[in-house]
Formats: structure tokens, C-alpha cells, sequence
């Protein structure tokens, strides 16, 4: 087991190196999330009225959910890029643990988007947005999101494996999400949806997330009678593990066999 | 004599394409094993299966004492891997590179690095040590790949077509470095299109071509199947190459062979450098026009050619 963390280790630690030569990667992946919260918040946030708060103290766990799920096409872009070079049949000659180049694409790119979460918290925190419960609670809030944010570069690695072409990987992430994203409480509050349509929102994992980090920051919550709206923090915990189970295991045995072709 | 790779009916199918078709190979421990053919032949993909990437559809492989297909992890110890295409991460320094490949060695940290430092000196990096690889040379970029693939002192190391793409003085370099690296011990199994490279640094050498091994034994044994000297008669109209193969033919008693293109004739001459003149005065009697008269040594299409019978033109077009 040592040794497998220290595989880990070597290979995140390599990912630090590469985030910090890129200074580029840093401003796409602040500038853009700081624009949404602009956006949303402000623009959004003026025309739009919810029943129990402000639209701008509900949408930010909207936002920050938003951009968990866009960067996921760059861990698919990176993962590719990973494949295709001549590097991982130099890795996969080692005697090395297979997860390790996937573990240190997935941690590197969480802890990228941990800077982009310090960036939106900034310019949220300006624009007026507050946390209105403990410290305790506000960092739990952080810790599901990055935990979330985890999740979903997994998704991207596993989706980078299946898909051939860059063009590929950039695009069918979105496609399959984006959708998903739509249909839950991310943007709007449920109320006003027609009941089947209600039930698939409020048991959404995306609604589970938002929710949570609505419930710990002391947010204005989306409000629903369902259990999962009502629970949402155990809600997203049991989510995030159920894919993770699901997607770590199938993105690892993808990488065994993806470079054999 | 203990072999440290042995491989017997090597099969391996891509689709409609049996890219390895019953590979059989054994190479003594501390030798050189060149496995010489053209693009597709198979020689990646043999090296993909020995070196664990990839698992044969059929056959079995021992190297350095284990079998790749049961026990991988114990050959991977044992084994270093140079690509086609320099593995090399751009964005780490040379000296992060090697640590990195030290530590997932599970040489511990601080030996890792310890190694790296000694894999920088021995490899003539010290001065770019702290750059990014991006910017390094060509050739040096292979050194770093070459000091990454011993940096774990392994029993044997497979060179897939190591030096595409280097400049000769570059190839040189390499060519010294693993000849000294074999003097210490080292088994290698190198894949190369050039009978020069082979002939330079094998002690034997496998032909391999369409997935099968066609052809194997020592280099002087390969280029006595192809003769030594080749000579190359280019005619100005090919209408005149029969005539000129004719011409050849009938004063030197070898039948030469017209390149695909039709304008070239080429043969080995009988007798080395003192057949030359018997041949040259069969061009004049032949009273064609021609454009370009050249003295060769074999090629790898012209071992080709003469294992396959003359059969066959290899696709590649650059000799």
C-alpha cells in the first residue's frame, strides 16, 4: 500500500509541476468561472426573483456546480493527451500502480479547480454573496464541492479513454451533462415544474450537490417535499461514492487496455 | 548460455491484419539481438509484447526470467523501454524526469534522486539538467530517454528504432553509449530499417517482415546472402533498362533487377571492386544513354530483395 501512495505521490506531484509551468491554464480556468459569477449574480440576479431569498445568494452553488462540470471536458482533453503520448508506454513498462497516471491527472486537476473556487469565493464575496453559517459548515461546503469537482474530473478521464479525437473529447462530455445540469436545481428553484419532472430534478445528483452546498453555506434552498430535497448534503455524499465507485474502477481498467491498441 | 529473451510463436492480429504471425526469438544474455524490416513488419508490436504492453493472442515470451504474460510486474523490473518517439515528459526538467522514473521504480525518494544526478553526469546532461526537456535537441532529448530507460540498472533494454529522426553525429553518440551499456552486461533488443545500424551494433540479426522472421543470423552472414557491392545503373528512358539488364547479365553472369520505377538497374557485383570494369565495359557495348552510375553497399531493401526472392520491391521508398 506505501508503495501505491508513493506512486500516487510521484505522479500528482508531477501535475503540480505542470499547472505551475502553465500560467495560461491558470487564467482560463479563473477568468471565465469569475465572468459566470458576474453573470449570474448580478445580471441574473437583478431580473430574476425567487420565493424565499435573493436569486444571488441561490445561484452561486448553482455557479460554482456549473463550473465543476465544464471543466470536465479539459480532464478528458488532458487524459487523451496523456494516451497519446509516448510517455505512458514508458509508465505502463514500470512497475508501476496503473491507477497512478490517472490519480495524478484527477488530484492535479481538482486541486486546479480548487484555484478556480478561490477566485469565484473572491469575486462572490464582492458582488455580495454571504455565508451565513459557521466556518465549520462553509468548509464542508468546499470540501463536497472539490469532492464533486473530483468526481467529474474521473468522469472526464473515464470519457477521454473512450472517446478517439480531441474534438471528440472536448465536445461529448457537455453533451451528456449539460442536459443533466438543465434539469436540476442548479439554476432554478423546482416549485414550478410538473410533478414527474419535478421528482427526476429533485433526485438529480447535480440537485443533491447544489443543494448541499446551499444547506452549508446558508443559502437560500430550492425547497421540496422529496426526501433527497429534503437531505441533500447525505444526498450528495452517497451520489459522489456511487459514481466514484462506478467510474474509478472502469476508468483504471480503460487505461490498462486503452494504450493496446 | 542463459538466455535473456526467449520468445516462441509470438502471434498477434489486429483486426484483418495478423500483425505478428509466429515470432520466435532467443537472445543470449549480454548480446545484441537486431530485428531488422520494414515499416509494419511487426517489429513494435513483438517489441510491445515483450515488453508487457501488449498481450499476445498466442505464444508465450520469457524475459529476464519471467513469463510477460504471468508474471508482467516481475519483467517490468527487469526491463527498460526506448520508443520510436522520445518518452520524455516536456514539461518536467531532465533531472525531474529521472527522478520521477526513480521513484516509480520504488528506488525511494532520496536514492532516486541520488540515481538521477549520477544518470545526468553519465549521460553528458549536467548543463541542461534544470531545463525543461521541451527545449532540449533532439539528440539530447533521446539521451535523457536512453539514461530514464537504464536508470534502474535493467537486464535488458528493447530500442524500438531509437535513432529516427537523429542527425548522424547524434547517432553516433547513441550507437557508443549502448555498445558501452552491452559492455557492462546489458542485454538489447533493438529494432532498426537500417542494415547499417544493425551491422553496426548487433550480434545478431533477425529479418522480419509481413510478421514472420524470414532471416536470422550474424550481419556478415546477412549481407554474404546479398553480396557486397551493389551497383546502380539509372538510364535516361527506361525503355533502355531491359536492354542494359541484358547487357549486365550476359558479361557478369548475375541477373540484375529493375527498380520499380523502371529506370534503374541494380546489381551485386561478382568479385567486389575488381568486377567494376567488366561490368562498366558492358554499359559501353550496350550504347544507351545513362544518367547516373553508383557504387553501393547493401541496403536493407537489397536484403529484402534477395530473401524474398526478388519477388517482392519493399514499399518504402527512401533507401
Amino acid at each position: 500500500m506505501t508503495t501505491v501512495l508513493e506512486d500516487w505521490r510521484a505522479l500528482v506531484w508531477r501535475h503540480l509541476l505542470h499547472l505551475r509551468r502553465m500560467p495560461d491554464k491558470l487564467v482560463s480556468a479563473t477568468v471565465l468561472p469569475m465572468v459566470f459569477v458576474v453573470l449570474f449574480g448580478v445580471l441574473f440576479g437583478s431580473a430574476i426573483s425567487i420565493p424565499n431569498g435573493d436569486y444571488r445568494e441561490f445561484i452561486m452553488a448553482g455557479i460554482f456546480t456549473q463550473v465543476m462540470i465544464t471543466a470536465v471536458p479539459n480532464t478528458a482533453i488532458g487524459t487523451l493527451e496523456d494516451l497519446g503520448n509516448g510517455l505512458v508506454d514508458r509508465f505502463r513498462s514500470l512497475p508501476m500502480t496503473p491507477s497512478a497516471v490517472l490519480v495524478g491527472r484527477t488530484v492535479g486537476d481538482t486541486a486546479l479547480r480548487a484555484v478556480t473556487c478561490v477566485a469565484m469565493t473572491a469575486v462572490g464575496l464582492l458582488i455580495g454573496w454571504r455565508i451565513d453559517s459557521g466556518v465549520g459548515a462553509a468548509l464542508a461546503g468546499f470540501g463536497i464541492l472539490l469532492l464533486f469537482g473530483f468526481t467529474m474530473a474521473w468522469v472526464g478521464a473515464l470519457l477521454g479513454m473512450k472517446v478517439r479525437s480531441p474534438e471528440a473529447a472536448a465536445s461529448m462530455p457537455s453533451v451528456l451533462l449539460m442536459p443533466l445540469m438543465f434539469l436540476s436545481s442548479a439554476y432554478i428553484p423546482l416549485g414550478g415544474l410538473p410533478g414527474w419532472l419535478r421528482a427526476i430534478a429533485e433526485w438529480n445528483p447535480i440537485s443533491a450537490v447544489a443543494g448541499a452546498l446551499r444547506e452549508l453555506w446558508g443559502n437560500p434552498a430550492a425547497a421540496g417535499d422529496s426526501f433527497a430535497a429534503r437531505n441533500p448534503v447525505p444526498m450528495a455524499l452517497l451520489w459522489l461514492a456511487l459514481i466514484l465507485a462506478v467510474v474509478v474502477p472502469a476508468a483504471v481498467r480503460n487505461y490498462r487496455t486503452a494504450a493496446t491498441r | 548460455m542463459d538466455h535473456a529473451i526467449r520468445a516462441e510463436g509470438l502471434r498477434k492480429r489486429y483486426g484483418d491484419n495478423q500483425a505478428v504471425d509466429g515470432v520466435d526469438l532467443l537472445v543470449p544474455a549480454g548480446t545484441i539481438l537486431g530485428v531488422l524490416g520494414p515499416n509494419g513488419a511487426g517489429k513494435t508490436t513483438t517489441v510491445r509484447m515483450l515488453a508487457t504492453l501488449l498481450p499476445p493472442d498466442d505464444g508465450h515470451a520469457v524475459v529476464a526470467g519471467h513469463d510477460v504474460t504471468k508474471d508482467p510486474k516481475a519483467v517490468r523490473a527487469k526491463i527498460g523501454l526506448t520508443g520510436q518517439y522520445a518518452a520524455v515528459d516536456q514539461r518536467l526538467t531532465g533531472r525531474e524526469n529521472l527522478y520521477l522514473i526513480g521513484v516509480l521504480h520504488r528506488l525511494g525518494r532520496r536514492a532516486a534522486k541520488a540515481r538521477a544526478d549520477g544518470m545526468i553526469e553519465r549521460f553528458g546532461l549536467a548543463e541542461a539538467a534544470d531545463r525543461l526537456s521541451r527545449t532540449y535537441s533532439g539528440g539530447m532529448r533521446r539521451r535523457l530517454d536512453l539514461a530514464a530507460s537504464l536508470l534502474a540498472d535493467p537486464a535488458v533494454l528493447f530500442l524500438d528504432e531509437p535513432t529516427t529522426g537523429l542527425d548522424p553525429a547524434s547517432r553516433n553518440d547513441l550507437w557508443a553509449m549502448i555498445r558501452s551499456e552491452v559492455a557492462g552486461g546489458l542485454t538489447v533488443l533493438l529494432t532498426t530499417q537500417y542494415l547499417e545500424e544493425a551491422d553496426q551494433l548487433a550480434d545478431r540479426v533477425a529479418v522480419i517482415d509481413k510478421g514472420h522472421v524470414i532471416a536470422d543470423g550474424t550481419p556478415d552472414e546477412l549481407k554474404r546472402k546479398v553480396g557486397e557491392e551493389r551497383l546502380d545503373v539509372t538510364v535516361a528512358h527506361a525503355a533502355d533498362a531491359p536492354a542494359v539488364a541484358a547487357a549486365l547479365a550476359r558479361a557478369t553472369t548475375v541477373s540484375p533487377t529493375v527498380t520499380p520505377d523502371g529506370r534503374t538497374v541494380s546489381m551485386t557485383v561478382p568479385g567486389g571492386m575488381l568486377g567494376i570494369p567488366t561490368a562498366m565495359a558492358a554499359l559501353g557495348e550496350a550504347r544507351v544513354e545513362i544518367v547516373d552510375l553508383a557504387v553501393r553497399r547493401p541496403t536493407l531493401d537489397d536484403v529484402f530483395l534477395a530473401l524474398t526472392g526478388g519477388a517482392r520491391a519493399m514499399e518504402r521508398s527512401a533507401a
